[in-house]
């Protein structure tokens, strides 16, 4: 086995460690292909912490005499230390957790390992599938139709095999507009709005260079989307000056005179290294506890990361301000189509749609607009926070979505049937997880990888009873409206429950929560019991009546 | 009264308005919509008015409010506006404590009602609750007739072995005659909480009088020898006061005490922090960064935790090392007020019950000569003796109530519903600078207490998660004061603006959910005694069972199915904060709704705007 050679000190023993929140404890160290164990010693009480490898971000290691001390960082942004006797074990352990948390290929990775010690109710390879989706969508309106025409992953590597797309373009059609559209990602349905019909479609840059490029199929596929006579909106997630600079790359924007019904407006969404430094400085101010007020809102204004929160809330209710007001359609993009856009179009649904707001909604939600619509997640969440290698693809794009969804919750506390929970099991995932389902850059390469067959996917371990209580929302009450969140300053803040979550005790907070969920538990009992004495007394008066009656 | 008058929605750019009527009354300027519904400013509330140029719809005029409401009406006719706003100046700057709106408010009630009220608050009752007088602790009945400070209450409680030319040496050696007395006293630590102003020692003066007294608030306290002495001031200032004969005690003049200068900027300083903070959070359009970046130069996050870290300081003191603190600041009814008051907060859970709160109020604010008159400008004075200190003490209770969400028995609405009245001069608590001008107006029988109306409307103040027995072994909080946990108080702030607001509050839905259980509890109870009586007698005759029927449905009705779904989420500080319980018709439910469903938060719509525009 190839991990064998990797570990060179399996054990050690007389380790302490060191946590957020806990006394100093002693115990053993072991590591294995994918964990790293610790174990305390103390007989009454053992203590065992378990830490996947891939949840490593960066180890630091350092020598007093011949005791090693390693800190490791880890992408849920917990700091922890182990201070291991003997310099030889602790350069070996230090060089094992390295080459182990860095490991190249996919795999090798623990999902491929991972054996469920749970019963699979629900396989959740299966749960969203496009077909689900569509036959919902075909039951309100019939102006849309799935293509096939990327089984193979030959028209566009980065799309499912099946979108939806107007029912009146066809597939060669659909090939033209691929050839003109940024990494082959042409116009395809995101979100149809029940309430009016309307539509937001997402897509990439148009091709159009420097000496503007146009393509009739285009123009038709997205004149499609329109009613007769109606306008629609094409958000652009670039600010002009970004999008004009494209066509020098060959990319670009639409122009008015070849798509006259359409409105195009910028945005301006940062890109993704801007956005990883954004993190990476958040963290750091974070971290550090002895900054003075001054200092740390500095700094928190420096890490720019509220916004970019701001930046991206605001483009999600533009878009579904167009939709949902302005009766028009929406057509999304950036540059790739795969990050910004993502995040504008999935929020949006969020604000208009009710059913996003739940659980599975949610979930769902998850599968289509970030999984298969091919957000590169295994470049994305390589890295987290404390990554000092300088690679170029990592990003938090969608930790900053789920960040923006903390906030929309924050501002509709019973809106949602999921709590902060379960966002931030989400974030820890997306980042490093026993599951496949965020293996891969996106479904070709997850079909590739034969993911469904060979790891385990998170909705299936999510979506259990057990699991789910943990989840769930307790003053979550069905709103079927459209909920439009403030953006202003002072109504977002910082994720505390994310960035904070391991630099101050949180007891009292939830002693709070806790006491709120006994509430309304309490509530809910009073008033089952309050029902079944009402039904009791009713029945002994009609008992009485019949009595009488006789 | 004047017709068509526009109000603007303050943070939107697309003139979002509602037309309607403004009315002005004695006490009042009043506005009604279109739809009816009203908006009351009580006259006395209003800081600041302003008339911009004229524009093509109207003269716009701008209220500032002190319970930061800014409200931007356009008057259509320039006389009308200029008629407006002058006799808004006039009545806003009141001359005489007489004409304030205290001495006309009648809540129809009693005079025994009245006297009664006044004596919700027994401070000499408090004293006795911590433990005085003792063996170490006496009443003394120096400043029975206001003679030796004038901005002290007649009572006040020193060590037994401070006799009175002791006292009498040491005022004369202290600013405004401000000696130290007792402020708390901590009956486990048997430590005590002292509050004086600053020495007049300049660059070398002694006083062997005052040396004595510190010695004997030392001596009070058999459980440490040591005494600190806490100069609130950041010390270039307490420096600075030396060449004016003031200063800070000299550590080797006084035996056995421990010096600490702890760095809170003066009533200025505050005054013009508070400003920035609110230039910023008022902008247009804000950006996060600049929102940030003026948040931090307006300092005002700064203070706050100073505060609390001063406060956090004494209690340590007290708490771990059982040492008595003095605490000082220049006059010793700013900083020290906040400090002290803070401190006992922190040591003592009685001060987190909502009937406790009002009592240190009364006790470290009120009877200790806070100026609350100069400080909140209730007549037309100084405007450089205006700042905001009442305010940060507030504002730092609100920030322990966030970490600790289940230490006091008041809520958010409870604190701001106290500063609303601060400013409101509605009841007669907070009018004057001291004791002795509040007996010369005679506001026990010209005007009412705050207290118990706030007593008697508790349920809105309630904490539905107050657990009364919050770290019982020992009753001390002891926040985290890094800065991270100091947050913008955006319900303070804008508390009028309601687009900023969450649309959904847990916290009034877990307070009438609460409030629904207790009710429910009682209808379970009679239900199950209605069965129990049908069981008991099966053979009861029908016409009998009839009546009980009859009876038996308004309980059904006390919770019936609609209850549920009506209640949650109206906000209950905005029904109280209306104003004064003056319109009850003026249910939000039915706003809260329309804007629930439909209004588009002003930002977005102002982004909107802008990308239009650039299509």
């Amino acid at each position: 086995m190839e991990f064998a050679e990797l570990i060179k000190t399996p054990r050690a023993d007389n380790v302490v460690l060191h946590r957020p929140f806990y006394p100093a404890v002693e115990g053993t160290l072991c590591l294995t292909g994918h964990h790293l164990i610790f174990s305390s010693r103390r007989q009454d009480n053992a203590e065992e912490l378990w830490l996947l490898h891939s949840n490593i971000d960066s180890i630091e290691k350092r020598f007093m005499g011949s005791l090693g001390t390693i800190i490791i960082k880890c992408k849920d942004l917990r700091i922890i230390q182990l201070d291991i006797p003997g310099m030889e074990e602790s350069l070996n352990i230090a060089s094992s957790i390295e080459a182990l948390s860095t490991l190249d290929s996919v795999t090798l990775m623990y999902p491929f390992f991972y054996r469920p010690m749970f019963e699979i109710i629900e396989d959740g390879w299966r749960l969203f599938l496009p077909d689900q989706e569509f036959e919902l969508l075909s039951s309100v309106t019939d102006e849309w139709r799935l293509s096939c025409v990327n089984k193979e992953f030959t028209v566009c590597p980065s799309y499912p095999p099946v979108v939806i797309v107007p029912k009146s373009i066809d597939d060669e059609a659909l090939r033209k507009v691929a050839t003109f559209r940024h990494g082959s990602r042409f116009p395809v349905l995101s979100y149809y709005h029940k309430k009016n019909g309307m539509v937001m479609m997402r897509s990439s840059q148009p091709l159009t260079g420097t000496n503007g490029r146009r393509c009739k199929e285009d123009e038709k596929l997205i004149n499609a989307t329109l009613r007769p006579g109606k306008r629609g909106y094409i958000i652009d997630t670039r600010s002009l000056n970004v999008a004009q600079q494209a066509r020098a790359k060959g990319g670009g924007f639409e122009q008015e005179a070849h798509y006259p019904q359409w409105r195009r407006i910028h945005k301006c969404i940062e890109r993704f290294n801007i956005l990883q430094e954004s993190l990476i400085k958040l963290v750091e101010a974070c971290n550090d506890q002895s900054h003075n007020m001054d200092r740390w809102l500095s700094k928190l204004e420096a890490s720019n990361w509220l916004t970019h929160i701001k930046e991206i809330l605001t483009a999600a209710c533009l878009a579904a301000q167009c939709i949902d007001r302005e009766g028009a359609s929406v057509l999304v993009h950036g540059t790739e189509g795969t990050d910004s856009t993502l995040q504008v179009t999935s929020l949006a649904q969020i604000i208009l749609d009710p059913r996003c707001r739940t659980i599975r909604g949610f979930e769902s939600l998850v599968v289509r607009e970030w999984l298969q619509a091919g957000h590169p997640f295994q470049q994305r969440c390589a890295q987290s926070a404390y990554s000092n290698s300088k690679q170029k693809w990592e990003a938090p794009v969608f930790l900053l979505f789920l960040d923006c969804v903390w906030q929309i919750l924050r501002q509709f506390p019973c809106s949602f049937e999921f709590n902060e929970q379960f966002l931030i099991m989400l974030f820890e995932h997306a980042y490093a997880s026993q599951f496949g389902t965020f293996l891969g850059n996106n479904e070709n390469e997850r079909s590739k990888l034969k993911l469904p067959q060979k790891t385990m996917s998170l909705w299936s371990w999510v979506n259990r009873s057990e699991e789910l209580s943990k989840f769930r929302n307790p003053l979550f009450e069905a709103n079927s409206l459209v909920i439009w969140p403030s953006v202003a300053p002072q109504s977002l803040q910082l994720w505390e429950g994310v960035f904070l979550r391991w630099n101050r005790s949180s007891k009292f907070l939830d002693e709070a929560q806790e006491e709120m969920i006994n509430i309304i538990n309490y509530n809910k009992e009073l008033q089952a019991k309050v029902n079944a004495l009402r039904r009791q007394l009713a029945e002994m008066e009609t008992d009485d009546k019949m009595l009488k009656n006789l | 009264q004047v017709e068509q008058v526009k109000l603007l929605d303050r943070f939107s750019t697309s003139n979002k308005s509602l037309t309607g009527t403004l009315y002005l009354t004695a006490t009042h300027l009043l506005f009604i919509d279109s739809s009816q519904r009203e908006t009351w400013i009580l006259h006395h509330h209003i800081a600041a008015v302003e008339k911009l140029p004229l524009t093509t719809s109207g003269c716009p005029l701008v209220i500032q409010c002190k319970n930061f409401r800014i409200v931007h009406f356009v008057v259509p006719r320039e006389r009308d506006c200029h008629d407006i706003y002058n006799s808004l100046l006039q009545l806003s700057r009141t001359a005489k404590y007489e004409e304030l709106y205290a001495f006309s408010y009648n809540p129809k009630q009693n005079e025994s009602e009245q006297v009664k009220g006044w004596q919700l608050i027994d401070l000499a009752e408090e004293y006795k609750r911590m433990g005085v007088p003792n063996d170490y602790w006496q009443l003394s009945d120096a400043n029975r007739d206001y003679k030796i400070c004038e901005t002290y209450p007649r009572e006040l409680y020193v060590p037994r072995t401070a006799s009175k030319p002791i006292i009498v040496g040491s005022s004369k050696f202290r600013s405004k005659g401000r000696f130290p007395v007792l402020s708390y006293y901590h009956k486990k630590k048997e430590a005590a909480i002292c509050r004086c102003s600053q020495p007049l020692s300049g660059f070398s003066a002694r006083c062997l009088e005052d040396e004595h007294m510190l010695q004997a608030i030392s001596k009070a306290n058999p459980s440490n020898r040591y005494m600190y002495v806490m100069d609130t001031r950041p010390k270039l200032n307490a420096m600075a006061n030396r060449a004016a004969g003031k200063g800070y005690e000299n550590e080797d003049n006084y035996s056995n005490i421990r010096f600490q200068f702890v760095g809170i900027e003066n009533i200025h300083v505050m005054r013009s922090s508070l400003q920035k903070l609110l230039e910023v959070s008022g902008t247009k359009g804000l950006s996060v960064n600049d929102f940030l970046s003026g948040l931090e130069n307006s300092g005002w996050l700064r203070h706050i935790k100073a505060v609390l870290d001063a406060a956090l300081f004494l209690v340590k003191a007290i708490a771990v090392e059982s040492a008595s603190v003095l605490v000082h600041c220049s006059d010793g009814w700013d900083r020290t007020s906040q400090v002290c008051s803070l401190g006992a907060l922190l040591l003592d859970s009685y001060y987190r019950t909502i009937k406790g709160f009002m009592v240190l109020i009364e006790k470290d604010w009120i009877s200790f000569g806070h100026k609350f008159s100069d400080r909140c400008c209730q007549l037309d004075g100084d405007p450089k003796e205006i700042s905001p200190v009442f305010t940060q003490f507030l504002e730092s209770v609100w920030n322990l109530t966030e970490q600790f969400p289940r230490a006091f028995e008041f809520n958010e609405a409870f604190l701001l519903q106290i500063h609303e009245h601060v400013h409101s001069c509605q009841f007669g608590n907070f009018l004057g600078n001291c004791q002795k001008e509040r007996e010369e107006l005679k506001l026990k029988e010209k005007t009412y207490s705050l207290w118990p109306f706030l007593l008697g409307e508790q349920k809105k103040y309630q904490n539905p998660l107050y657990n009364p027995d919050f770290s019982p072994e020992l009753t001390l909080l002891e926040p985290n004061t890094v800065s991270f946990n100091f947050k913008f108080w955006r319900n303070m702030y804008h508390q009028f603006d309601r687009s900023m607001h969450p649309r959904q509050s847990v916290f009034n839905l877990i307070m009438n959910m609460s409030e629904q259980n207790k009710q429910l509890e009682e209808d379970i109870k009679e239900l199950e005694a209605k069965i129990k009586q049908r069981n008991g007698q099966p053979d009861a005759t029908f016409v009998k069972e009839h009546q009980q029927f009859a009876h038996s449905v308004p309980v059904a009705l006390k919770t019936s199915p609609c209850f549920k779904k009506e209640q949650p989420l109206i906000p209950v500080h905005d029904a109280v904060r209306t104003i004064e319980g003056s319109n009850t018709a003026d249910n939000r439910y039915s706003e809260f709704m329309e804007e629930f469903s439909k209004a588009e938060p002003a930002v977005v719509s102002l982004e909107y705007g802008v990308a239009r525009m650039t299509c």
